[in-house]
């Protein structure tokens, strides 16, 4: 009786049934599982900046696709392609070639983007196109782009599973992965390609600006989590979906509970559970570190 | 034995008149040595002396302006799985979610696509490789995480699983302390000669490789001495391959290398004096 009077309370009434929930639901969690998997080797191979450039970026292709009438996530997959493709080229393996290869096109992009934003804002038939690209449309995505959706995390999973060992070699020492035959380059832009999906299918669930927080934030609270890489893979995967799905949930009841009824975004939602999270696992983790060092000094 | 020419059938490295520059810089020039099977030998020589450069020359990282390396009697592959490698300051990520015993696996198939897979076989392969390099103890433990001697062991386990003939390890006593230095030499010569790998050992200092070294390949500006480090440590030997005067000074068993003063040019007193005055 108590259990359900209290989950009465937390899931607002027609929460599964509705049609718009259950897209966001099924649509949020796949994005959350491949930006997990691949937020994993993008924070220990260092290339979160590249994977949030990748996301700003993205919104010149999403502003286009809605200028030509298609779904923003085309634009944003479309975009990050061959924005990763171009990062490559310029030379995001050296050190210090990466930063300014990132910042080179990422400053290129954004002036495409402000371009088309500009366009689809003054266009009187895609209002909604510069909250829907910097935000998120999980709610609003129709359920025939369900199955396009779950190919393309397929695609960016099958990918880095089959990159998996040298992709691990090479993030601990390029040197060490050139030694044992591992073509650095193909792991390099095989990488980038399982980058750029996760990146556009967070974009469309929590938006261009956001999807940083669902690539880094799983991943980095995973990393202090667990001390073995598939562990962290999947620990970074788990923790991102559950963020989305309370995410999802907490907009829904907000509806409910902030005053005048105007629900507050799902990206809000996802983002903060995200932070929150990792800030808790962080100072549970840094305290255990700081409790394990004082007893190995006591032994010494 | 090491001088004869043509490959005998123990000959497990023949590195013949290699010259390597990059962009007009000549970084290696008409470096030529050989290596036996299961035999150690140190590489001396101090920074920018082209030890890195002729290690990666070796493994086929760089390709030689000119001249040849032949690894077990053939031109090397790209990919050779008779070398085994530690690189240097390994320094590893503490924020890498890995074991010591997973960086040691992936010795055996880390170049390969797809996940491990764990099998019985694989596992006893790893625990019997950390038990060899005396790092069972922390094999469980997050590989960043571990002190530089730590990790120089697990790099070690790392590049011996996949069962080398020869080991390549680029200066693995940097920042060790002397206890450090003897800890990694003795384990080295032990788990080389207990494998039968060759070991080509690269280091600023030959003292503490004195007690296990079979020959020296001495360089400096690119060139080298080799042979018994008797032979190619001398006054006049390393006089010659740094083309101006060295003191060679044996203390106990310790050797000091010392520069000359400028006036005692090798060849040439008074041109060398004009050249340091200019």
């Amino acid at each position: 009786m108590i259990r359900a009077s209290i989950g009465s309370a937390i899931i607002e009434p027609g929460f599964f049934s509705s049609s718009p929930v259950q897209v966001a639901l099924i649509v949020g969690s796949v994005a959350a599982f491949v930006s997990g998997v691949v937020g994993v080797f993008t924070v220990v191979r260092g290339q979160s900046f590249a994977g949030h450039s990748l996301a700003d970026t993205g919104t010149a292709g999403g502003s286009a696709a809605f200028l030509l009438g298609v779904s923003p996530l085309y634009g944003f997959i479309v975009m990050n392609l061959i924005v990763a493709g171009v990062m490559e080229l310029i030379g995001i393996r050296r050190p210090r070639g990466r930063d300014v290869a990132t910042g080179i096109v990422l400053g290129a992009a954004l002036g495409l983007a402000a371009l088309f934003l500009y366009f689809d804002t003054t266009s009187t038939s895609t209002t909604g196109a510069t909250i829907n690209v910097l935000f998120g449309s999980i709610f609003t995505l129709p359920s025939s782009m369900v199955p396009v959706i779950v190919v393309l995390s397929a695609l960016a999973i099958g990918v880095t599973l089959f990159l998996y060992r040298p992709l691990i070699l090479s993030s601990l020492s390029s040197d060490l992965a050139a030694a044992r035959g591992v073509s650095l380059r193909l792991v390099g832009i095989g990488f980038l390609v399982a980058l750029a999906l996760a990146v556009s299918l967070s974009a469309i669930t929590i938006g261009a600006i956001l999807s940083t927080a669902l690539l880094i934030g799983p991943a980095a609270t995973a990393l202090r989590l667990t001390k073995r890489t598939g562990a962290a893979v999947v620990t970074a995967a788990v923790i991102g979906v559950g963020a989305t799905w309370l995410g999802v949930l907490l907009a829904y009841d907000s509806y409910y509970w902030t005053p005048s009824h105007r629900g507050w975004p799902v990206s809000f939602f996802v983002v903060t559970v995200v932070f929150v999270f990792y800030l808790v696992v962080d100072f549970a983790a840094g305290h255990h570190a700081t409790a394990r060092r004082s007893v190995s000094r006591g032994a010494l | 034995m090491a001088g004869t020419t043509g490959s005998s059938t123990s000959e497990i490295l023949a590195v013949e008149d290699v010259s390597v520059s990059f962009s007009g810089r000549e970084i290696l020039r008409d470096v030529s040595f050989r290596c036996e099977a299961g035999e150690f030998i140190g590489l001396i020589g101090s920074n920018g002396a082209g030890k890195t450069t002729l290690l990666r020359v070796i493994m086929g990282l760089i390709a030689p302006t000119s001249g040849t390396v032949r690894v077990a009697g053939k031109a090397r592959s790209s990919r050779d799985p008779l070398i085994g490698y530690v690189p240097q300051k390994i320094g590893l990520d503490p924020d890498m979610p890995i074991r010591a015993r997973d960086l040691v696996g992936l010795g055996i198939d880390g170049h390969r696509f797809g996940m491990p897979r764990p099998t019985a076989k694989r596992n006893a392969l790893i625990d019997a490789m950390l038990d060899a390099v005396d790092a069972s103890r922390f094999a469980d433990a997050r590989v960043g995480n571990l002190s530089g001697g730590e990790q120089q062991r697990i790099m070690i386990a790392h590049a011996l699983i996949s069962r080398p003939r020869l080991l390549l390890l680029d200066e693995p006593l940097a920042n060790l302390d002397i206890k450090g230095e003897q800890e990694v030499v003795r384990l080295v010569a032990r788990v080389a000669a207990e494998q039968n790998v060759a070991v080509l050992l690269a280091a600023h200092g030959m003292n503490p490789l004195l007690p296990v070294m079979d020959r020296v390949v001495y360089i400096a500006g690119g060139r080298v001495a080799s042979g018994n480090a008797e032979d190619v440590v001398t006054t006049e030997s390393l006089s010659r391959l740094y083309g101006r005067h060295v003191d060679v000074i044996k203390v106990h068993d310790r050797v000091l290398v010392v520069a000359g003063r400028e006036d005692e040019g090798l060849h040439h007193p008074e041109s060398t004096a004009r050249a340091g005055l200019a």
